[in-house]
Parts: structure tokens; C-alpha cells; sequence
């Protein structure tokens, strides 16, 4: 299999415009220093130097794929993103390593759990969240090649899927069912596919999206989940606030919006106790239940304490689905 | 430097001015920061630097970045009065039908990138000079900082990467006015001894007046090249440059003049009466 490593030494003998940089975090890429010579720049612990150098480079033609810690990447270096990268819409690929749950023991200062949401409000950004390391080395090529800013919420570890082939701003269903459909991305997809298992044994018909990049985000796809389910449930390691569950939100307030639901009209069907449902239902959405950080940061420890503690694990997060079916009285035949 | 060249360059620093003076009303612009460093500005178009009009997106071109941004009349009248754009462009200032507002931006001819934040550009100049040195071009890249900025830490954070990377291409030009926005730079924050800070960083200075064009020249000629250091000139300027009623005032940093005022200004600048400005001033803290 070709590693993401393999794709950037493989592109750098091919393009001499590719330059790889760090400010000393080589996790992703401690083999390239050999393959790519002065195209190799490690800046020190300096993320706005690294970023602002990158601008620069970028200007006379190259195309820099930047690597640090996510956290320090797009909080401190933030301003220079917007910036030098984001204003221009310069192609740098910004590589955050160990982004939410992985920051596993380190703490807060470490846990970039608000990257998604900073960083996919910058104009053309795009963000991309390999659930594995076969999903990223897919990814990167057409990243890459978009001529455009993105941020990669890195995650190298092995696939637990079969993955479909990588397709641009394209989401992948991983299962389909009709129940409940989950959407998630990074490395959750792994726990969100043991939690399938355990909500299909309780007798739900259960999808599961991955959705591989959150900007451009496919709309379609989040559209066909409200559409064809009962519950569409977010599953992050991500703050509430800006993350899927403020993308599914968007994309069906708008959608709402755009199909007049909760016009005037609407409200008149309403009153007049004529069964308003009937408009209602041909844009029926369903419900969306977050799983995600509620203003607060994780408490830090080895990641499947972590996980298990914050209710992550696949069998919790089975259980807090199913409790919520219940309790809202969703799907109430089953179980 | 002969006294034919000496008065080309007074003139067309005399022409700049004017520029500026003349952006300073409807709507004003930064009038102190931008008199300060007019000379720099067209010592470097005329003497230093390696670009022509016509040929902007050459890569063999030597690049100059204005990080403080402030400065950017000083860059206008030039760009102007060398035939980057049409004068009556200037006439556009604060205007949406064109690009040229308080901070500098690309889509002027000329310009090379934008700013505004401080701290900025000394890192987007040592990526530039990185690729130079990666093409083993010959070319430079000149950066105008302001002292004020110096206060950012990423300016030191650059500082030491380019002196690491051996970034000999990278010249760094302190406009020392002397001021922040509107206090006194030793008042608030001291600055000096400002050439050794540099020197600790690993980069080779020199200090010169910088109105004064054969100290320019000096300056200019005792930074060595291919030391395998980057170089800071480090220019004593003075706010104001050129209006005395202004000079040296912290109330001056940004001026919205009147149309009155401005046709005064352009006598004094030309050796008239001192100006006797009556518009609001800042507050200065």
C-alpha cells in the first residue's frame, strides 16, 4: 500500500514544486529528509514563521505541505493562515497532527478539538479528516492538485473499512440502512462502526457516513441522510459548536429555507388545523442528535481511557443512541 | 554619487511627497510613517532594487515587501511615478472601483503582497528568499519593517530562521522613526541597542540616516553578500519627514486633512510657510 509519505517522496521526485516543511513535529514524515534534500525545511518550534514562509514559497510557484502539532498549527499560527494563506488562497496543505481524541494523554494545551470549526471559516479553505492511513494517501493526491489552501486533521493509522474510492468533496457510505445514520470522520470512524454492529444486533438499520472532508462538505449526501432516516446522529471529537453537527444544522436550515418550510403559508396551514404535515412531510428531515465536546475540553488520559470516559467507545456510543431513540420517542416500535 | 543623481532622487522623493500630501485628505491615509520612509522607498526603486514595470511577475526580479503596511503611500507615489500604474489611479484612493486603500494589496501593480498585521512579511520574504536560494538565483528580497513592529514576537521568531536557513538574500530595513502608532518606541517599549539584538540573532547590520541618500548609498553598500547572513539596514528616520508642522508629532500618525490644509501642505513641503493645521488630531495616549 502507498503511504502518505510515499505519495510526497513519489510527487517530489516528480514535481519540483513540491516543498515539505515542519516546525520540528516529523512524525508523518521522518523518512523524507533523505528523499528531498533542501526541499526538506524543519523551521524550529516557529508555526507563524513556518506558515508565513510557506505564503512565501508559495508565491514563486511551490506547493508546501506544513506539518506541526494541530493545536499549535491553527491556534497560534492562526492569524497567519487567515492571512498570508487564506486571503491570497495560497496552495498550502496544513497538516495538523494528533487532532482531538488523539492529543490522548497531553491536555488541554494539546487538544485541537476547535480546528474544524476555525479553520473551515476561512474562505476556500478546505478541510480534510482521513479516517486512516489508506483513506489519506487516497486523499492527498487530488488535495494536492486542487491548487487551493487545506487543512489536514492528520490521522495515519491503520483502516478498519474497505474503503471506496476517494472522490473530491464526496462522502462514502460505509453501511446503509434506514433507521439511524451516523456521520462522523477521522479515526471515529472505527468506534462508529463497532457502535453499527451493536445498534443492528438491538435490531436498527443503521448507515454509516463517513465524510471524509468537511469543506467543501457534501451536501447531497447530508441531505439523502435527513431525508432517508428517522435520526441522523453526529459523532466528533470536536466541540459542539462548529463542527459537523453546525455543518448538518447549515445545510438543513438552508434547505428548509430554500423549500419554504415554516413560511407563512406553512403557519396558516397550522392555524387553520388543516394537517400541515402533508406540506411538511415532502421536506421531512430527520431529527439530528450531536455526539460531540458540549463546552468543555476531554479529560486527558491514554486514548481508549479517553474514549471509554467520554463515552466514545463504539458500545457507548451505542448506548447513548439507543437511549435517545427512546427517550424522544423515536423509532419507539423497536426494542 | 554625483550631484545629477542626487537630484534625481531628491525630485522624485519631492514628487512622492506630493503623492502622499494629496492622499492625505478625503479620507486620509498615514501620513508620518509614510514621509518617513519616502526615501527609502525611492532610493531602493531607483538604486537598489531589480524590477522594471513591465516585466512585475518576472521571478528574477528582486522583491520588496512592506510589512508595516502603513507606509503604502510611499509605495503608491513611487510605483506611480515609475510607471507601475497611471498616475490618475492615485485619484481612486478609498474608492471600490479600485484596490488602493490604507494597507498594501496585489492587485496594485508593483505591489508584491498585502499587509496590515504586523509581523507579517519578514517570514512570507524568508520563504521567498528560501525558493531563490533553492533555484540558486541571484535575486534579493527587501523587507521594510517598522520599529513599532519590532514589539511582535514573530518578527524574532523569523529573525531566527532566517539566520539558521542562511538566508543572505533577505535584507530587512527598519523604518527607526522612532515612534509606535502614537507614542515614542523608547517611551513605551525600548527598542535599543536595536543593532546588537540583531547581531545576537545571527544577522549583520548597519545604521545610516535614511533621508540622506549618499548615506543610502553607503548603507546599502556595506551589506556584504553571500556571508551565508541575512542583513538589516537599519535607517534613523524621522516622522513626518519633509513637514515641519508634522514632524516628530505623535498626534500625526493618521491625518484626515482638509482640501485647505493639503494645498498648504504641498507650499510647506516646497519651502513655504509652516502649515497651521486645524483638523482633528488623535488621541494620543
Amino acid at each position: 500500500m502507498k503511504t502518505y509519505e510515499d505519495f510526497l517522496r513519489e510527487y517530489a521526485q516528480q514535481n519540483d514544486s513540491l516543498v515539505v516543511m515542519t516546525a520540528e513535529n516529523r512524525a508523518a514524515i521522518r523518512n523524507l529528509p533523505p528523499h528531498l534534500g533542501n526541499r526538506f525545511i524543519d523551521v524550529g518550534i516557529c508555526e507563524q514563521t513556518m506558515v508565513g514562509m510557506a505564503a512565501g514559497l508559495a508565491l514563486r510557484g511551490r506547493k508546501p505541505v506544513i506539518h506541526a502539532l494541530a493545536t499549535f498549527l491553527t491556534l497560534r499560527a492562526f492569524e497567519f493562515i487567515r492571512t498570508d494563506i487564506g486571503i491570497p488562497g495560497l496552495p498550502v496543505t496544513l497538516v495538523g497532527g494528533v487532532p482531538g481524541f488523539l492529543s490522548d494523554g497531553n491536555g488541554p494545551t494539546h487538544q485541537a478539538i476547535e480546528d474544524i470549526s476555525i479553520l473551515r471559516g476561512i474562505p476556500n479553505m478546505q478541510v480534510f479528516c482521513p479516517a486512516d492511513a489508506v483513506e489519506l494517501a487516497a486523499g492527498i493526491p487530488s488535495i494536492i492538485d486542487s491548487g487551493k489552501p487545506c487543512y489536514i486533521r492528520y490521522y495515519g493509522g491503520p483502516a478498519v473499512v474497505d474503503h471506496q474510492p476517494f472522490e473530491y468533496g464526496k462522502a462514502e457510505w460505509l453501511a446503509t440502512g434506514t433507521d439511524v445514520a451516523l456521520l462522523s470522520y477521522g479515526f471515529l470512524i472505527r468506534e462508529v462502526m463497532s457502535a453499527r454492529k451493536k445498534l443492528e444486533a438491538a435490531g436498527y438499520s443503521v448507515s454509516v457516513i463517513n465524510m471524509r472532508m468537511l469543506s467543501p462538505v457534501d451536501e447531497e449526501t447530508i441531505l439523502r441522510a435527513g431525508r432517508s432516516h428517522q435520526l441522523v446522529v453526529t459523532i466528533e471529537d470536536h466541540f459542539l459548536k462548529g463542527g459537523l453537527y453546525s455543518i448538518v444544522s447549515e445545510v438543513y436550515m438552508k434547505y428548509l429555507y430554500d423549500h419554504n418550510w415554516g413560511s407563512s403559508e406553512t403557519l396558516m396551514m397550522r392555524e387553520t388545523n388543516m394537517p400541515y404535515f402533508t406540506y411538511h412531510e415532502d421536506y421531512r428531515l430527520a431529527k439530528v442528535y450531536p455526539i460531540a465536546l458540549e463546552n468543555r475540553w476531554f479529560k486527558p488520559a491514554l486514548l481508549d481511557r479517553v474514549l471509554d470516559h467520554e463515552g466514545f467507545t463504539g458500545e457507548k456510543l451505542a448506548h447513548r443512541i439507543q437511549t435517545e431513540l427512546k427517550q424522544k420517542s423515536i423509532l419507539p416500535s423497536k426494542n | 554619487m554625483t550631484p545629477d543623481k542626487l537630484h534625481e532622487l531628491e525630485s522624485l522623493a519631492l514628487k512622492v511627497r506630493e503623492h502622499i500630501i494629496r492622499l492625505s485628505t478625503n479620507g486620509g491615509c498615514f501620513i508620518g510613517a509614510s514621509l518617513s520612509c519616502a526615501d527609502l522607498i525611492v532610493y531602493l526603486y531607483k538604486e537598489v532594487l531589480s524590477v522594471q514595470p513591465d516585466q512585475v511577475n518576472d521571478p528574477d526580479r528582486d522583491y520588496l515587501l512592506l510589512s508595516k503596511g502603513h507606509d503604502v503611500p510611499a509605495l503608491y507615489g513611487t510605483l506611480a511615478e515609475l510607471g507601475f500604474f497611471e498616475k490618475e489611479r492615485l485619484a481612486n484612493h478609498l474608492h471600490t472601483t479600485d484596490s488602493i486603500y490604507w494597507h498594501p494589496n496585489r492587485a496594485v501593480p508593483g505591489i508584491e503582497f498585502h499587509s496590515g498585521s504586523l509581523g507579517h512579511l519578514l517570514s512570507v520574504g524568508a520563504g521567498i528568499a528560501m525558493d531563490m536560494k533553492m533555484r540558486g538565483k541571484k535575486n534579493r528580497v527587501f523587507v521594510i519593517l517598522g520599529d513599532g513592529e519590532l514589539n511582535e514576537g514573530s518578527i524574532w521568531e523569523a529573525c531566527l530562521v532566517a539566520a539558521n536557513l542562511k538566508l543572505d538574500n533577505l535584507v530587512a530595513i527598519v523604518d527607526r522613526n522612532e515612534f509606535q502608532a502614537n507614542v515614542r518606541t523608547e517611551d513605551l517599549m525600548p527598542l535599543e541597542p536595536l543593532p546588537t539584538k540583531f547581531e545576537a540573532f545571527g544577522w549583520q547590520t548597519a545604521r545610516v540616516n535614511g533621508h540622506d541618500f549618499q548615506a543610502l548609498e553607503t548603507g546599502f553598500n556595506f551589506l556584504p553578500r553571500n556571508t551565508g547572513k541575512p542583513s538589516v539596514l537599519i535607517a534613523n528616520t524621522v516622522r513626518g519627514k519633509g513637514l515641519p508642522s508634522i514632524e516628530k508629532r505623535a498626534d500625526r500618525w493618521f491625518v484626515n486633512f482638509s482640501q485647505e490644509e493639503v494645498e498648504n501642505l504641498l507650499k510647506e513641503l516646497h519651502g513655504q510657510a509652516q502649515t497651521q493645521l486645524t483638523s482633528e488630531t488623535l488621541m494620543v495616549r
